[in-house]
């Protein structure tokens, strides 16, 4: 806890060694190094990291959080919008729409307001909760899609891309592979196949555990079924079955032969990003903000000074400095900082 | 055009040779032949001329996409294509604008922009770039700046096509060979019933022979046990295992035929070939390899591959080329004379007969594209043994094993042809530098240079591309992009830790290579987790194998 009498100078919220730090706040947001009190935005691994004693997160995210960082840390859930006094700040978590629990961090002193939003999307998906609008002062934004090529395809239209994929797959009797992060973009993938099937899909190890935590939560999702590793193998012609890309390639693989594969991210909008691969499909469905999502949310919450995370940082802070004319600056932090051609693999940094 | 912007699609997006070719006999049956015509030229890889520039083209974008030019360049570069990066800023979700058939499109609006006025070329292509959904608008600036690029070979083309007509393949690739329109009435012309004009050129399957080692029961090293597999020396006629182009040259009906084992027609490329072809009687067919040979003509002056390759890339030979890298045709089997198919013979009077019909053409002429292959002669199987550890010195892969009383087989049969492939050389080497690969490996390291020790200094002594599988070049190229000391341009250099077995050919003293050494053929055999930097080898003990091969 900060004393009192010494008043901490300078940003409310600071990105040092370890973390995204509030010194007013006593506490570190999204940590990489040790700390006391840790307040997480999301479950992805590289925000929530096993370095704090205790930490504070959305009630949803806690159990996702507990199967990532053990069963027994000292972890508090809070309700949307409750507010925690914390040092000398008013903190209250606000959902991301990133993925189940995900949350933007409203940091608030003396009438002046921060907001961090680890990583977020606008757009609708039934899988989380919708993203809501936090006004402030100073944002500090994620920047992981910030190129104008980056443009998504309305969600609907990717499931139905995807459906009709699978259904070629039967007809010649091929099996269908998809390659989806294992938390939030595989459930996001289940959840809005919903509305077109209740054909059974299998899932990879990698994913399965996931997938019951979003059931427990009450995501309403497509029936699935975990593939044994141990188990006698099985035709999979015809099936649609869900597994990490970090299972790609791998010696897993075999036992779909002749499988086609598609892979579900953002970076999939541009072709060499899927050529690279060796992806038969790529299925433009990411759970970032887009070009215009992050210009659009930026705007609306009337930030006179934004701060930038993630990915294309640099380019975010010349537009918005340049064509905007908004004070903004890149901070150096250690989340998952991948270049347009290097898709995230938040799979292998769990492992 | 919409069509055709499905088929490209379609082919895009699979990597199941299947697939593309039900792809494109799905686009065959239904296009009309004025546009199956242009299908077929650029599936062919044949490409229109640019027909605007890539500067003006992005000026162009910039204006259009109303956003700063640095971040238009940001973006370009980080897409790597410009045809993409367009249709990604610009093309709507749905078409707006009119579709036009691939022809009308080509001819009628395409072409004409050659020499337009470029106000009048900016019109046209930005309301393009305006209307036309993404594929249509990404497949229509390949075509402009003459870069279309579709992932199919002339086979499975062929394939298609012979399919759907109900052809045999070789009379389509026949007809898709040398200058042709693309207009309604070559396409009919392609897939027109078979008149035999394509049948003379016709070549016959390849026999293909298998690796030794493969052979039941066998132990390459021990003689006694390959005598024991294939019985005794004299049931087999031994030759040296080339590092060339399997090929067969036909000459029917005043015409000669070469052919690649990829069935390709490849006679444009080796003119001497063709010449010396030209004294054969109608009704003949060799089967033998295609090889740079130093002239005069000796048994020793085979050239390496890399210069043969040096002539397969060009379409077009020019004088100098032909000078610097004579080609010849080795033939070692006749399988057509005077019109009558052989195949059937044993292999020992087809070989007299081939022996009767170009054996004297190296005494004769030793500037002649047309050589026989020499038989190596053995008494027993330790003799032929000792030729085999000369293939080093002689550039050759190995020996070649043919039953002398088998017909000539189709496919890779078992038992009628072995390869008895020498063992390459390995060397444990140190990785210092990578670059990106091409195309698309372009945003993965793939390509490596190796260094060996040198007192206590590695010197760079190989490059390789290949032998690492997917996941290997993955966990890799993550390693070198954590591990990089400093970037020269594309190349960066890496911390000297990763070892990694490399085999290869054959190594020569070299005056070029800052090692003094060059080796043919290297590829990575195994990444060696096990060793460190230090446990490398070092060039002393590599020099040590040039001495080795060659002594
Ligand atoms: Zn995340
Ligand atoms: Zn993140």
């Amino acid at each position: 806890m900060p004393r009192k009498d010494l008043k901490p100078i300078g940003d409310l919220i600071q990105a040092t060694g370890r973390g995204l730090d509030c010194l007013a706040g006593g506490f570190t947001i999204d940590p990489w190094k040790p700390v006391e009190l840790s307040l997480i935005t999301h479950a992805h691994a590289d925000h929530a990291r096993p370095v704090a004693t205790r930490y504070i997160a959305s009630k949803a995210s806690v159990p996702l959080l507990r199967h990532r960082l053990g069963q027994d840390i000292c972890i508090q859930g809070v309700d949307w919008g409750e507010t925690l006094l914390l040092g000398d700040t008013r903190v209250s978590f606000h959902p991301a729409g990133h993925v189940l629990g995900s949350a933007q961090i409203r940091v608030e002193r003396e009438g002046e307001v921060w907001v961090f939003t680890g990583d977020y999307k606008p757009d609708s998906d039934p899988s989380c909760e919708a993203f809501e609008l936090v006004p402030c002062d100073t944002f500090i934004t994620e920047a992981t899609f910030a190129l104008p090529v980056y443009r998504w395809p309305d969600g609907g239209t990717v499931v139905a891309e995807i459906i009709d994929w699978w259904q070629q797959m039967k007809r010649s009797n091929r099996p269908a592979v998809l390659f989806a992060y294992s938390l939030g973009k595989a459930q996001r993938v289940l959840a809005e196949l919903r509305a077109y099937t209740d054909e059974l899909v299998y899932l990879h190890g990698a994913v399965a555990p996931m997938t019951q935590l979003y059931r427990d939560a009450g995501i309403d999702m497509v029936p699935t079924e975990l593939i044994d590793p141990k188990a006698p193998r099985q035709d999979y012609a015809g099936k649609l079955v869900l597994a990490p890309p970090g299972a790609s390639g791998s010696k897993w693989m075999q036992r779909f032969p002749k499988a086609s594969t598609g892979f579900c991210s953002g970076w999939m909008r541009v072709r060499g990003n899927r050529r690279r691969d060796g992806y038969d499909r790529g299925f433009v469905l990411s759970d970032h903000a887009d070009w215009q999502g992050l210009l659009n949310t930026i705007e609306a919450t009337g930030a006179t000074r934004v701060l930038t995370t993630h990915g294309q940082s640099a380019t975010l802070v010349r537009y918005l400095r340049e064509e905007r004319g908004i004070d903004a600056a890149e901070l150096r932090t250690q989340y998952t900082d991948k270049s347009a051609v290097t898709p995230p693999t938040y799979e292998q940094a769990s492992r | 055009m919409k069509a055709f912007a499905r088929l490209y699609q379609s082919l895009d997006q699979t990597t199941s040779t299947n697939a593309k070719v039900a792809a494109m006999q799905e686009y065959f049956a239904d296009a009309a032949p004025e546009d199956a015509a242009w299908a077929v030229y650029f599936l062919s890889g044949r490409r229109i001329k640019r027909l605007i520039g890539a500067a003006l083209l992005r000026t162009w974008l910039v204006e259009e996409s109303e956003l700063p030019a640095w971040l238009v360049e940001d973006t370009y570069a980080s897409v790597g294509d410009l045809a993409e990066t367009i249709a990604l800023l610009l093309a709507p979700t749905h078409d707006t604008g009119d579709v036009s058939s691939l022809s009308d499109l080509i001819e009628d609006k395409l072409l004409p922009l050659r020499g337009a006025e470029p106000a009048q070329q900016r019109a046209v292509v930005t309301t393009w770039w305006r209307t036309q959904a993404y594929e249509r608008c990404y497949l229509i600036n390949k075509l402009m700046t003459g870069a279309l690029r579709v992932g199919v070979s002339q086979i499975l083309l062929a394939r298609a096509l012979a399919e759907n007509a109900d052809l045999p393949r070789a009379v389509i690739l026949h007809r898709l060979m040398g200058e042709w329109q693309p207009n309604a009435a070559f396409y009919n012309a392609l897939i027109a019933e078979d008149d035999g004009a394509a049948s003379q050129s016709r070549p016959y399957p390849f026999c293909l022979a298998a690796p030794l080692a493969d052979a039941a029961g066998i132990n390459t090293d021990c003689l006694a046990s390959i005598e024991t597999t294939l019985g005794p020396v004299s049931h087999w006629q031994a030759e040296w295992k080339w590092d060339g182009i399997r090929a067969q040259l036909v000459r029917r009906g005043g015409e000669t035929f070469l052919w690649s084992r990829g069935e390709e027609l490849i006679g444009e490329r080796f003119p001497e070939i063709v010449a010396a072809a030209e004294k054969l009687d109608d009704g003949t067919v060799l089967d033998g390899e295609l090889l740079a040979w130093k002239l005069p003509y000796t048994d020793e002056g085979v050239l390496p591959f890399a210069e043969l390759q040096r002539r397969i890339g060009r379409k077009t030979v020019g004088k100098k080329l032909l000078n610097d890298v004579p080609c010849l045709f080795l033939a070692y089997d006749l399988l057509e004379n005077n019109g009558e198919d052989l195949r059937e013979y044993p292999l020992h009077a087809r070989r007299t007969r081939l022996q009767a019909l170009i054996g004297h053409s190296q005494s004769d002429d030793t500037r002649h594209g047309l050589q026989l292959s020499r038989q190596l002669e053995a008494s027993d199987w330790s003799t032929l043994a000792e030729h085999r550890s000369d293939s080093r010195a002689r550039q050759v892969e190995g020996l070649m094993l043919k039953r002398v009383d088998s017909a000539y087989g189709t496919g890779r049969k078992r038992g009628l042809w072995w390869k008895w492939k020498i063992e390459p050389h390995t060397v444990d080497a140190v990785m210092i530098y990578a670059q990106a690969g091409h195309g698309r490996r372009s945003n993965l390291f793939t390509d490596y240079t190796f260094a060996i020790w040198d007192d206590d200094v590695l010197v760079s002594f190989a490059k390789a591309y290949s032998g690492l599988d997917n996941s290997e070049i993955k966990k890799l190229d993550k390693w070198i992009r954590g591990n990089t000391i400093e970037r020269f341009g594309p190349v960066r250099s890496v911390k000297p830790e990763q070892v990694f077995e490399l085999a290869f050919e054959g190594i020569n003293a070299s005056s070029r290579h800052k090692s003094g050494i060059a080796v043919r053929f290297p590829r990575i055999s195994r990444w060696r987790h096990d060793l460190s930097a230090k446990d490398a080898d070092t060039l002393a003990s590599v020099k040590r194998l040039i001495a080795n091969s060659n002594g």
